[in-house]
């Protein structure tokens, strides 16, 4: 009889906890991040530039960024979407993680002062600029099937870029994880229907993302399968990696909850 | 809730050519074949079951979450639902339902999630990863095969704003979804063993499986 009083109030322990980190979660957390970075903000100094590149429509690039360095990337025409996978250089194993993103945030929304997690309960990538803030990590990219059903014929898609992409680093199809898309305004009604919120895109349009590890990333640059204009050609895009300055004490992106300071803190020992 | 939400599909329990239950916190996997169903009978109710298929001919054509979603058009798993693979091929569909929504999106949890979600002591708790890495080894498969995976039974609204709660399961004793495999598929299962969150009502407990042979005039 002990054992099962102790069993129903650790139950009850463990109830009050997941309600007092929910309250924070979704009521505190949102109300502490940052506003979104101006179109014309956060400019980049040229001596900070490691590499940049244009990417056309429908075509990848791979980037390895070292820990502490950003990628920014830049969506030209504001026509085009960007969907991102990666891995931890040391082990590739380790990766990103979208179910993993989405839960510890208490969101499927993320914007500027969120991160992106591994799959080992370690941030992958911080968002540090954000002048967007829709992006989708439930959806997926484009694939043969869903190029064929808009198009009528199978084009350039963003599951075979990269499963190019994988191949070229000696991986492959079994280490393709669920990717983030930047720049695709997807959302869900009462029912649970996804809608394109169109008026969400830009010209100029970027996000800078942070490397909180050594990481090897593929960005593909197809339209999203749920934009309605994806049979206008999509723009190139620009992808600089580039160096910024260590986070300070107080960065937005470590400190939002305590899940994530968690996260943080493991991150670092990795490094320590 | 006590009655099929597909009546006509309902198969009657003496037929099974296989019943098993699943202890609570353990895996289970099994090859089913095209035409079977699978039953998942959340036995004493509110019980996350985690989930994943594999192509049998070719595992690395798997399950995907994100595929299933854009081809269904909405973010819940239910009746009818397709599930699609990384090939964009429909490898099973949910042919009965009596609980009405599952999740596909928050993924497995796991020791490593836990310490940052929970706090760190609950890094040394049982969870669905470890179950999917035994139970995927006996396959040949490891962790770089886990994918995201479908958690039947378990309740995550999203909202409009991309708000996203586990939050209390909605199956009662006795709901099950039956799953009818269109290719031959290795399903493997963790009987969730989470104590942190609602998904089992702070309680896990026993599963049971069932397998039936497709209707003699369908094959």
């Amino acid at each position: 009889m002990t054992t099962a009083q102790t069993k129903q109030e650790i139950a009850e322990a463990n109830r009050r906890r997941y309600e007092q980190l929910r309250a924070a979660g979704q009521d505190l957390t949102p109300k502490g991040l940052p506003e979104a970075t101006a179109l014309d903000g956060a400019p980049i100094a040229s001596e900070a530039v490691v590499s940049r590149e244009q990417v056309p429509a429908g075509w990848y690039a791979t980037v390895r960024l070292r820990r502490g360095e950003a990628l920014r990337i830049v969506d030209d025409s504001g026509r085009s979407s960007v969907s991102l996978i990666g891995w931890r250089e040391e082990d590739t194993s380790e990766r990103i993680n979208c179910a993993d993103t989405v839960k510890v945030q208490w969101s499927a929304a993320i914007s500027k002062g969120r991160v992106i997690l591994s799959d080992m309960g370690r941030v992958f990538l911080s968002l540090v600029e954000d002048t967007c803030g829709a992006h989708d990590l439930l959806v997926g990219g484009s694939t043969p099937a869903s190029t064929r059903a808009a198009y009528g014929a199978t084009s350039r898609n963003t599951q075979e870029n990269f499963l190019s992409a994988a191949a070229k680093i000696g991986l492959s199809l079994r280490d393709i994880p669920p990717c983030v898309t930047f720049f695709a305004p997807v959302s869900l009604d009462a029912k649970g229907r996804f809608l394109w919120n169109s008026s969400r895109k830009r010209a100029g349009d970027f996000v800078d993302l942070r490397a909180e590890m050594n990481l090897v990333l593929v960005v593909s640059n197809c339209s999203h399968p749920l934009d309605p204009a994806r049979s206008a050609s999509p723009g190139p895009i620009t992808v600089i990696r580039h160096r910024i300055p260590p986070p300070a004490q107080d960065d937005p992106c470590r400190t939002t909850s305590p899940e994530i300071v968690r996260a943080f803190e493991f991150t670092d020992r990795l490094y320590a | 809730m006590t009655s099929p939400a597909n009546p006509s599909s309902n198969p009657d329990s003496s037929n099974a050519v296989y019943c098993h239950d699943v202890p609570a916190e353990r895996p289970w996997s099994r090859v089913l074949k095209q035409g079977q169903t699978l039953r998942i009978i959340d036995s004493e109710g509110q019980q996350a079951v985690d989930a994943l298929l594999y192509c049998a001919d070719d595992p690395t054509e798997r399950y995907s979450a994100q595929d299933t979603l854009r081809v269904q058009g909405s973010a819940y798993v239910e009746l009818g639902t397709r599930l699609i693979s990384n090939r964009g091929r429909v490898m099973a569909h949910i042919a009965a339902d009596t609980c009405g929504r599952h999740d596909t999106s928050a993924g497995c949890c796991s020791c490593e999630s836990n310490a940052i979600r929970f706090g760190e002591e609950t890094k040394y708790q049982h969870a669905c990863r470890e179950n999917f890495i035994l139970e995927l080894s006996r396959h040949g498969l490891t962790k770089r095969d886990i994918v995201a995976n479908l958690n039947f039974f378990m309740n995550v609204p999203i909202e409009s704003s991309g708000k996203f709660t586990v939050v209390d399961g909605i199956s009662a004793p006795g709901n099950y979804v039956d799953v009818t495999a269109d290719m031959d598929v290795i399903f493997v299962i963790s009987n969730c063993p989470q104590v942190n969150n609602p998904c089992n009502g702070f309680n896990p407990t026993p599963i049971r499986v069932m397998i039936w042979d497709p209707p003699a005039d369908v094959t």
